[in-house]
């Protein structure tokens, strides 16, 4: 029986309680088998909606047309069955924060969030953080069941203390820092009773529970051919035996470890991966910034629109552009009182805006100078970030050696996070300089989509010596990369080339004339130097 | 419509329910932030306190203005003579992430410009918050131009809009609490100095704790109303506390060994401007009332150093150590361990 498809019943079952989930791959079945099930409506939610639909304001254009306020409510106050949020990754902060706001007050609706995202691209982590399920829904498989005894069955359905016990040392376990997930576990243990038509949680309910709820969130992993005495990598109070002979809350933790364990062979490094390098708001931010043309910065002129969003009304170019209709109006509505403005005459204000600037690091931390190179690096990572809060810059670390690239800080405005994630580098090993462009470019691309200014730093002295496919060639090598430059100009992501090498006519000059960058040689770069040269290019 | 989670039954987050309480007893300590891991219950903290916090007298316009205060009043409420009075809760207000500075400061009242050919104004959130507490989630993530103009309003307590043709100002005094994710954002330092206390929020690493909050929460969630009524009596002796301190502030002694002392804090941890120091002062006094002392000690001093300070320190950005460790040195040297 698949997973999912037991989620599915248990989020039918309780669907206020259980609060949603989060649903990658194609979730079409699963849709369509959980409005059957919970006999909910469904209302889509793109991620482009207005903030006015989600949060209710007055209908400009209809208070117009009948004379008389007319207010929309705003789906969030109306909302009762699955709310249900397309492309969810692309959800703007601003929108989640909202959905969010009203999941805390007790909104009756279940968010289903579809997410669409590659990489590291994922639903806000404020609407992650509030459903029960993280759910694959690619394999789903229908099941055949009946949820009608089980939801009479719910309310009276108790959880035993060393359950809940069991249940919270387990997400301790796992590394979880927030405790919603712990309290949603319980209640999904609750429902899987019902669902099987018991009135106490068993064992294999927490099991469930443990499995959908807290296993895709887990932090950190006890490792799988641990000892049974040995579950946890971090210590424990001590478990206080009971009497009567039912197995301990640590006993059962144990269990539901090796259960989670169980439950998640493959992709669980990815998964963990995923985890680890907790999202900062990617969807917030920049989504927010592609539409603040209308909101802030400096003004810039008026144009047609309505005042809706967040968009300012401009009253006076709106009473401008309705004046030469009003003789016509006044003639095929005569009586209507008084200036006659309609729809088409709206005009709003527009703002121009510096958008934000993210500084891409690509740093070499192939062969002996590595570590060097990269303590230089991460110092003007730091340095940069320090600056930041003047302008909200955000800056991203790649570092590439061996065989591949590997994105160590994803784009962030937070130092402390950076400081977190930089903590220990690798070093070692060859140069892959051309899997190190195209990282840096897929950063890149992200950080456009997100409505910001890429600007790639390469700290490399150019020296390539292995290809594509991980083989250590270096005519091949040099190639590739100076396909992967070319491909970088074409892209016209603004790029500095730091050179580090002693000479100012290597591979690295000629790299940067590829891929059209602005060559900067610093053979001895130091962390001050390298981020007073990033800050003046971010600003420029 | 919705019932609150209660106050009291908030387990494990003790600095941050100090913090709060203290803000209710003497809310000239400006603020408070709320920074730490999601999911550890800073938003239902702020949100449970709004049932604990006496009434207050107001006058029946927009902003519920302080009849006792004239100086503090709108222009309404100080040319009208007598005032229709009324009883109101402190007012707790939620401001959204995506709120725009229209809904934030105030604006025309669309509605009656369109329908009835006025202008008017219509009163904001800052108005909604005005003598109460204004709280902002997330607090990190908020655009830049709404921060700049909170930052103005807490500083002044008045809020002044002057767009659309509309020319309004009108008392704003707000507590500002804000919360949020350090690991997603940082705040700028304009912004951390105008918060009166900070708190680094933790997830509690007890099993014991986990379990009991855990059941806490289900237990809420399945049946508010009882649960509420569970610890109605014990919400009853805080308020009740919080009323009694508030009467005592102004009676709570300061010796001037403690200003000296807390001075010397302050110069020894190179904090910037002297509204640490006073801070310090006022939370450490709002502490010694609220646990019914006459005067002000060291250990008052002490225990509110850490939330008043932490969030003043000029930071290194390739020193590691935390605040906090740095705040604890400099009071052990200074105070005595």
């Amino acid at each position: 029986m698949s997973e999912a498809a037991l989620a599915c019943a248990l989020l039918a079952l309780d669907p206020t309680g259980l609060k949603g989930a989060v649903l990658k791959g194609d979730a079409a079945a699963f849709l369509s088998a959980l409005k059957q099930l919970s006999g909910r409506t469904c209302h889509r939610v793109p991620p482009h909606i207005g903030i006015d639909r989600l949060a209710g304001a007055i209908d400009v254009a209809a208070t117009l047309k009948s004379g008389a306020p007319v207010h929309d409510h705003g789906l969030l106050a109306e909302a009762r069955g699955l709310l249900l949020l397309t492309s969810a990754e692309r959800l703007p902060l601003d929108r989640a924060a909202l959905i969010a706001a009203a999941m805390d007050h007790g909104a009756p609706f279940t968010v289903i969030a579809h997410d669409e995202g590659i990489d590291d691209e994922h639903a806000p982590m404020i609407l992650i953080e509030r459903v029960a399920f993280l759910l694959d829904v690619s394999t789903y498989e229908p099941l055949d069941i009946d949820i009608g005894a089980a939801r009479a069955l719910l309310p009276s359905v108790v959880i035993p203390d060393r359950i809940t016990e069991g249940l919270c040392q387990t997400a301790l376990a796992l590394g979880l820092s927030s405790i919603r997930p712990a309290v949603m576990a319980l209640r999904a243990a609750r429902a899987a009773a019902a669902l099987d038509g018991r009135l106490a949680v068993d064992d294999d309910d927490a099991g469930l529970a443990a499995r959908l709820v807290l296993a895709p969130r887990a932090v950190t992993y006890p490792a799988v051919e641990d000892e049974p005495e040995q579950p946890a990598p971090q210590d424990q109070p001590d478990p206080g035996d009971t009497e009567d002979g039912a197995p301990t809350p640590q006993d059962l933790a144990d269990r539901l470890l090796d259960a989670v364990k169980a439950s998640l062979p493959e992709g669980l490094l990815a998964a963990l991966e995923r985890n680890l390098r907790q999202p900062a708001s990617r969807s917030g931010a920049g989504a927010v910034s592609q539409k603040a043309g209308l909101r802030r910065g400096r003004p810039a002129g008026t144009r047609q629109g309505e005042p809706k969003n967040g968009a300012r009304l401009s009253l006076i170019d709106t009473l401008r552009a309705a004046a030469p209709w009003q003789p016509l109006r006044r003639r095929s509505n005569p009586v209507r009182k008084g200036l006659q403005v309609e729809k088409p005459d709206f005009r709003i204000r527009r703002f121009k805006e510096k958008r934000e600037t993210t500084a891409i690091f690509a740093v070499d931390a192939s062969g002996s100078a590595a570590l060097h190179r990269m303590a230089e690096a991460k110092g003007a990572v730091e340095l940069l970030l320090a600056d930041c809060y003047v302008r909200r810059d955000r800056t991203a670390l790649i570092a590439f050696r061996g065989k591949q690239a590997e994105l160590l800080l994803p784009p962030t405005r937070s130092l402390q996070r950076a400081k977190k994630s930089l903590a220990d580098l690798p070093g070692g090993g060859g140069t892959p300089l051309a899997a190190g462009i195209e990282q840096s470019m897929l950063v890149a691309d992200q950080v456009r989509r997100a409505g910001g200014v890429p600007l790639i730093v390469f700290l490399t002295d150019g020296k390539a010596n292995i290809a594509r496919d991980g083989t250590a060639d270096r005519a091949a090598a040099l190639r590739d990369a100076e396909a992967a430059a070319r491909a970088l100009r074409i892209a016209g992501v603004r790029t500095l080339m730091i050179d580090l090498s002693d000479t100012r006519t290597g591979p690295a000059r000629r790299l940067a004339e590829a891929m059209g960058a602005d060559y900067l040689p610093l053979p001895h770069a130091d962390a001050t130097k390298i981020s007073a040269r990033v800050n003046a290019a971010m600003q420029a | 419509m919705t019932l609150r989670y209660p106050f009291s039954a908030i387990a494990g987050q003790d600095e941050l329910l100090q913090a709060l309480l203290l803000t209710a007893v003497d809310p000239l300590i400006g603020g408070l932030l709320a920074f730490g891991d999601r999911g550890t219950g800073k938003s239902t903290a702020v949100r449970a306190l709004a049932a604990l916090l006496p009434e207050i007298r107001a006058t029946s316009c927009a902003y519920h203005c302080d009849p006792d205060s004239p100086s503090a009043q709108c222009d309404a409420c100080r040319k009208s003579a007598t005032h229709k009075l009324r009883k109101l809760p402190i007012p707790v207000v939620d401001l959204p992430l995506g709120a725009t500075e229209d809904r934030v400061l105030g604006a025309l009242n669309l509605e009656r410009a369109l329908s009835h050919g006025e202008k008017s104004f219509e009163p904001g959130l800052l108005a909604q918050a005005n003598r109460g507490y204004l709280y902002v989630d997330e607090v990190n993530l908020l655009e830049d131009h709404i921060v700049d103009l909170l930052l103005d309003v807490a500083a002044s307590g008045e809020n002044v809009v002057e767009r659309d043709g509309l020319s309004v100002r009108h008392p704003a005094r707000i507590v500002l609490v804000g919360s949020g994710n350090p690991e997603e954002g940082e705040l700028r330092p304009q912004l951390l100095d105008r918060f009166g206390l900070s708190v680094e929020v933790r997830t509690p690493t007890e099993v014991k704790t986990w379990v009991e909050i855990v059941k806490r929460r289900d237990a809420f969630e399945r049946d508010p109303e009882g649960f509420s009524a569970q610890w109605a009596k014990q919400e009853d002796q805080t308020r009740r506390r919080i009323v009694k301190a508030r009467k005592a502030l102004n009676d709570v002694e300061v010796p001037d060994s403690v200003l000296e002392r807390a001075a010397a804090l302050c110069i020894n941890l190179k904090t910037d401007g002297l509204r640490g120091q006073l801070t310090l002062m006022r939370a450490a006094r709002a502490l010694a009332a609220y646990e019914g002392a006459k005067r002000v000690t060291d250990d008052h001093l002490k225990r509110m150093a850490a939330a008043s300070l932490r969030h003043r320190l000029r930071r290194n950005p390739l020193d590691e150590t935390g605040s906090t460790t740095r705040i604890t040195r400099a009071v052990a040297e200074v105070l005595g361990a």
